[in-house]
């Protein structure tokens, strides 16, 4: 990759995440610790990867993508508003009670979100409908999803995990953001869903383990799945919860909760610091 | 009253038909044998999905397609589509009102011998909480494909209701002109005396009962409702307003269903007395289907008895 490319995207990652901690701390809730470690992700896919036209979200030959882990809508929020979907002031009305910014994604009010999800488990099997509608339609579109490690303890992953081997869905990459963190502790002591890389395997998946936040793994990565044929490919993106604000990296409590005032100025100032370092 | 053929036929016949006009997509989880929708997959193998038993997943799938433009079938039975599958549902297809319409074939009662596990009869309720989604439980096979039909060209979620067991073709006997028209009751016969309101598989019992009632010389109404959601109010409202008594007749649970859906209009709109017919807040139970009919009271002549004791309840 490219090294200005790298470090513009670098940046632009930083504005997401800016973008996550704004929109979090105004609603005074949310979800920052799981928005942080996929805003790489996101960024690349919207800034690099998707075929997509912010001007004409309903495109229908457009690359879609579903937030399987729909309560990190901040950071989809942010990276559309960051990629010009709608306007970054915006985000500062999450959660409000008249902002279009529902506090789980919603596929009718928002332009660029592809899929309602929230409930998890969900989006991953609406991923594999849209990869099978591409297929049966004879449109070239890809499909993109994030699905929290967390998330993958629900039996519906799998489930969809088996439609999309079965259906040779090589049009379908989902993301599994692997931070190792849920709710009430280390995924591997709440419920092991471990390990992925096996499991996915077994189930027909072609398997790609990289740094979610390396821009230069996840691209190649991305462009490993575009030459997969008759499989679906899962990129299993080895993260940092919370990354980017240094009191929220790898700690579960920041998995559900806004800072306050003070800690979201040391959130902002952390976030500020990367920019000047960016520069 | 001639012939005799279960809803579930009509699913199947009518997608394999309108598959040839209309360009949607037939989703099954391992029951397109039973379901019918195996007539479909015949005809328009490309456009056919198995899901497997899996009906979560199938529902979200359907979903997705639903999203890129298409109008999905997706089948199973009642039991899993609405019982299983109901989060799925509700947040995959109901929340972005999304044009997926779920054909559950095997709802209530008459499975029969498969017993409890299988006899949905809780669907209705369920489905009814679900914003913006259309109920539609057609009466009789006729009635059925008449549904689907609609559902082709009907934007948004719907959940169609068939049955297993062969029921008489009555809806058109009553009605020589019939013409289905999605949340419009269908006056099958005037009375006076009482209103028997009937959805489904009851409808037919609903009008052997009135001939019953009418040898005793009372005159009853039969109002065949296929739309349980959005209700047509104003055809119950003006049949009570004339006889003043309602008897509501479903195959399923008295609570939350259609009879619930009955007593909710009619209490804000024009309160009478309304007693329900249905499965008394029980579960199924194996049998064949006319011992099960007799021991959930889901009979006519148990239709005749309640619409007796409404007709005493006026004031």
């Amino acid at each position: 990759m490219d090294k200005t490319r790298e470090l513009e995207l670098k940046r632009i990652a930083n504005d997401v995440r800016i973008g996550i901690i704004e929109g979090v701390y105004s609603a005074g809730c949310g979800h920052p610790g799981g928005s942080l470690s996929i805003a790489d992700v996101l960024t690349y896919l919207y800034f690099e990867e998707m075929n997509i036209d912010p001007k004409n979200p309903k495109w229908e030959h457009r690359d879609r993508f579903v937030l399987s882990k729909g309560h990190t809508a901040p950071a989809l929020y942010s990276t559309l508003a960051n990629r010009g979907f709608f306007d970054v002031e915006e985000l500062k009305t999450l959660r409000h009670i008249d902002s279009r910014l529902q506090g789980h994604p919603e596929m009718k009010g928002v332009p660029g979100v592809d899929m309602s999800t929230g409930s998890l488990g969900l989006g991953i099997s609406a991923a594999c409908g849209m990869a099978l509608a591409a297929k049966y339609d004879k449109k070239d579109f890809r499909v993109y999803a994030v699905v929290g490690d967390g998330e993958s303890e629900e039996g519906q992953v799998w489930e969809a995990a088996m439609f999309a081997a079965h259906y040779k869905l090589d049009n379908l990459v989902m993301v599994l953001d692997w931070n190792g963190l849920q709710i009430d502790g280390p995924i591997t002591e709440v419920m092991n869903p471990t390990p992925h890389d096996e499991k996915l395997r077994a189930f027909g998946w072609h398997v790609i383990t990289v740094d979610a936040h390396s821009f230069p793994e996840i691209e190649a990565a991305l462009k490993e799945a575009r030459e997969v044929k008759g499989k679906p490919t899962a990129i299993i993106a080895v993260s940092v919860k919370g990354k980017g604000v240094s009191y929220m990296e790898n700690k579960c409590e920041w998995h559900g909760q806004a800072p306050k005032e003070d800690l979201y100025k040391v959130a902002i100032a952390d976030l500020e610091k990367i920019a000047e370092e960016l520069k | 009253m001639a012939d005799k053929k279960a809803t579930r036929e009509s699913y199947g016949a009518a997608l394999a038909e309108l598959g040839e006009k209309y360009d949607f997509v037939v989703l099954d989880a391992d029951l397109a044998a039973a379901t019918k929708t195996g007539m479909f997959k015949k005809k328009f193998p490309d456009r056919f999905f198995n899901c497997g038993i899996a009906e979560g997943n199938m529902m979200s799938v359907a979903a997705g397609i639903a999203s890129t433009g298409k109008t999905v079938f997706a089948s199973s039975f009642a039991m899993f589509a609405a019982g299983r599958a109901f989060e799925q549902v509700r947040n995959s297809i109901g929340y972005p009102h999304l044009n997926v319409k779920i054909g559950a074939t095997h709802a209530g009662i008459t499975v029969g011998e498969d017993g409890a596990t299988h006899q949905c009869n809780e669907d209705i309720a369920l489905m009814r909480t679900i914003p913006g989604m259309t109920i539609i439980n057609p009466a009789d096979a006729d009635e059925a494909y008449e549904a689907v039909k609609c559902a082709v060209t009907t934007d948004g979620p719907m959940y169609m209701r068939f049955g297993r067991f062969a029921v008489p073709n009555v809806v058109r006997d009553c009605v020589p002109d019939y013409k289905f028209e999605l949340g419009k009751g269908v006056l099958l016969r005037e009375g006076s005396d009482v209103t028997i309101a009937a959805t489904g598989f009851m409808v037919h019992l609903a009008l052997e009962a009135a001939d019953t009632l009418a040898a005793e010389g009372i005159s009853a109404e039969v109002i065949n409702i296929h739309t349980i959601k959005p209700l047509d109010k104003d055809i119950l409202v003006e049949s009570a307003t004339k006889t003043g008594a309602v008897v509501t007749a479903e195959e399923h649970n008295v609570i939350g269903g259609f009879g619930a859906a009955v007593c909710e209009a009619l209490c804000e709109a024009y309160p009478v007395p309304v007693l329900r017919i249905g499965v008394e807040d029980t579960y199924g139970r194996s049998g064949k289907v006319p011992p099960l009919l007799e021991y959930y009271g889901l009979t006519a002549a148990n239709i005749v008895d309640k619409a007796k004791r409404a007709v005493a309840m006026k004031k």
